[in-house]
């Protein structure tokens, strides 16, 4: 059998066109991926640029203080002078606060789908149930928020008057579950809590999915329980990938805008009383962005500058226990 | 992989097609943004009699931005001036009355609007008070709307209201209420006052009134963005309307456009002469009449003098450079405001539910459309 061989000097352009092409896309993914980190430089430069008279106003004020009225004179010399008071606490606040009934909703629900769609679901309705939770990503957050608006304050403020009347002499329960706002942390917690599911059921479904067979074998043979082999073979080996998800969950749930705006009651607010109106970071910025001028203008990119800042951190730490745990799930195989 | 000799030109003759498609579609919106905004009303006039525009103006685009409440109006407004005028094309953003006064600082639009003047400490920006002039444009009356099962006439004092916002009346069965409302048996219903979520122009038009009507109960200042003790929110004067109508007992300051559309019942609200007037057009235009009109066409129609006016009155205007350096971009701003101080007043502004300027304030705004330089 004759082999022939295709002489590299018989073909040269095709060599040339090769190296070219291959040296050229290298260049365009390098260039892709310096723009991205470009784009995030600017943000952050950008924004703290702008944000920088706010800072230099109320300097540490800012952080600490509780007091956010833009609005605010004083009488200098006999005139009313502007000196707005910028301290974007109750903001922060709110947007932890909410956040985290967000969670405390969401993480349960997501990792029972998880656990169900991938130990316990038939696998004819494995499909359909994972379409319907994309489904349920894919509803834009304005619609969320306008349902909220108008479909569930009013039903849900009965329901808190019930449940606060319920828990009135309870000790430490009754401070928390205290009030009857229709507009409160609490439906905004809900709302988001929606929002969220999406992301922690996909991404801790793909966890369990990596738990080696043999673990969850090891525990049946063992004599433990179908639900005593979840609890310690998936939830106990892909916890970090659990926990790295329920983090990516939070910085979604952080960043919530327009939904989280027109349910939360923008009162801005330092409470326990989860059934009572609020503000939260993002939301004030929507609010009153448009109309603001100079210092308050400068305070609200502030804030958005420290939201910025706040997501970015808990997504860096999100994606390092997700990267540990399918570190760890590579090395047992 | 490499692209074969033989692809190659099937290739390029792709990239070719994809890039006349391109090309065509660029165009293609470039011309169809050309024919003027979106008309968000149909109300407006079928067809208007041509403006006395003496030659036919050249080409030129203009940007706007600012001021959501005045939008009604000027997209009617530019909707028909550019069918008059069809080598003119106008754009109004809207984006709030903050938004169009930084971009006016920023050069990036050519005409702002805004329900408030620009303060003091922001004129600098634009070189100074000299260099920018106000047209005021319309006003409108902002309601008191409220939900009140079985109450259809209702009166307000300024007292009243100062004492409901601030959470100091809170049962519709206060004395002070059945005070004003003479005869009329008020439930013992909680109340509920809404305010806005966002900050607004509205917010401080009714901050503003109630600072002037009633200092001694009113002590939460005039802003755009207030520090409120408490009550509903909503977000957007649609917002508000949605709020109060959600809660038995609530009632809330609303734009009277929007509050005609929402169907809740207004208040009528005393005037500083002691008259209770209803919030009309009408009521508008005299508390309009009723301003003392600064020297740069700024007034304040809030708690106006006038037996007629209604005391809780918005003003608005659209801020331009007294400079303009674009020959043509000049002559068709000046055209346009032309045009809304005119046909604008006398067929577009009722039709909008907007009230037009009284005569003495439009006459003024006529001969200061002769102090804009176009170079």
């Amino acid at each position: 059998m004759t082999v022939t061989t295709i002489d590299s000097a018989a073909r040269p352009s095709l060599v040339g066109h090769r190296k070219v092409a291959d040296t050229g896309f290298r260049w365009v993914a390098l260039g892709c991926g310096l723009l991205v980190l470009v784009i995030l430089a600017l943000i952050a430069i950008f924004t703290t640029n702008q944000a920088w008279p706010a800072f230099t106003h109320t300097s540490a004020r800012f952080f600490t203080s509780t007091t956010w009225n833009p609005g605010h004179t004083k009488v200098v010399n006999g005139q009313q002078v502007a000196d707005p008071q910028l301290g974007i606490w109750k903001f922060v606040y709110g947007t932890l606060i909410s956040s985290l009934i967000a969670l405390v909703l969401a993480v349960p629900v997501s990792l029972g789908i998880a656990l169900f769609l991938t130990e316990l679901a038939p696998p004819r309705l494995r499909t359909p149930v994972v379409y319907l939770i994309d489904i349920l990503a894919s509803v834009p957050s304005v619609v969320y928020g306008l349902w909220g608006v108008l479909f569930l304050v009013v039903p849900l403020s009965h329901f808190y008057k019930n449940v606060s009347d319920a828990f009135h002499s309870v000790p430490v329960l009754d401070s928390l579950l205290k009030g009857q706002e229709g507009k409160s942390f609490f439906t905004a917690g809900i709302i988001v809590a929606l929002m969220v599911v999406p992301i922690i059921t996909s991404l801790t479904r793909e966890v369990f999915a990596t738990v080696p067979r043999a673990q969850k074998e090891a525990a049946l043979a063992l004599g433990s329980t179908r639900w005593e082999m979840m609890r310690t073979s998936i939830l106990g080996y892909g916890r970090s990938g659990v926990v790295g998800a329920v983090m990516l969950g939070l910085g979604r749930a952080m960043g919530e805008t327009i939904a989280v705006a027109l349910v939360i009651g923008s009162f801005p607010r330092i409470t326990l009383n989860l059934f009572k109106g609020g503000d939260a970071m993002a939301s004030v910025i929507a609010n009153q962005f448009g109309e603001a001028q100079g210092l308050q203008r400068a305070a609200l990119i502030g804030l958005g500058v420290v939201l910025f800042v706040i997501t970015i951190v808990v997504n860096m730490v999100a994606r390092g226990f997700v990267s540990r745990s399918e570190r760890a799930a590579g090395a047992a195989r | 992989m490499p692209v074969s000799s033989a692809h190659r030109p099937r290739l390029v003759a792709l990239s070719a097609v994809a890039a006349l498609g391109l090309l065509v579609t660029a165009c293609g919106s470039s011309s169809k943004s050309s024919n003027n905004t979106t008309a968000t009303t149909g109300g407006g006039a079928g067809t208007t009699t041509a403006t006395t525009a003496p030659a036919k103006l050249g080409a030129a685009t203009l940007n706007g931005s600012g001021s959501t409440f005045q939008a009604a109006f000027d997209q009617d407004v530019i909707q028909q001036f550019t069918q008059a005028n069809s080598a003119v094309n106008i754009t109004y953003g809207g984006g709030g009355s903050g938004k169009g006064l930084t971009d006016l600082a920023g050069k990036l639009v050519d005409f702002a609007g805004t329900d408030a003047p620009i303060g003091a400490a922001d004129l600098p920006k634009y070189g100074g008070a000299d260099a920018i002039l106000y047209f005021p444009t319309v006003a409108a009356p902002i309601t008191l709307s409220y939900n009140l099962p079985g109450v259809s006439k209702l009166t307000l004092s300024a007292a009243s209201i100062a004492k409901i916002f601030t959470g100091k009346i809170t049962t519709w069965n206060d004395p002070a209420l059945a005070a004003d409302n003479p005869g009329v048996t008020l439930p013992s219903t909680k109340i509920t006052p809404v305010h806005r979520s966002d900050s607004s122009g509205t917010t401080f038009n009714f901050s503003t009134y109630l600072t002037k009507a009633d200092p001694t109960d009113w002590t939460l200042g005039a802003a755009k963005t207030i520090n409120w003790p408490g009550g509903g929110t909503g977000s957007g004067n649609a917002g508000v309307a949605t709020s109060v109508k959600q809660t038995a007992g609530a009632v809330g300051y609303i734009d009277f456009s929007d509050a005609k559309a929402s169907g809740l019942s207004f208040a009528s609200v005393t005037n500083s002469a002691g008259t209770a007037v209803a919030p009309t057009l009408d009521g508008a235009s005299a508390a309009v009449a009723g301003a003392t009109v600064k020297a740069d066409l700024t007034y304040d129609p809030t708690n106006a003098s006038g037996a007629t006016a209604y005391p809780i009155t918005a003003p608005t205007w659209i801020v331009i450079y007294k400079q303009q350096s674009d020959h043509a971009k000049g002559t068709a701003l000046k055209a346009f405001l032309n045009f809304i101080l005119t046909t604008g007043q006398t067929s577009i502004a009722k039709q909008d539910d907007f009230a037009p300027l009284s005569s003495d304030l439009l006459q003024k705004a006529k001969s200061q459309l002769d102090q804009i330089v176009v170079s």
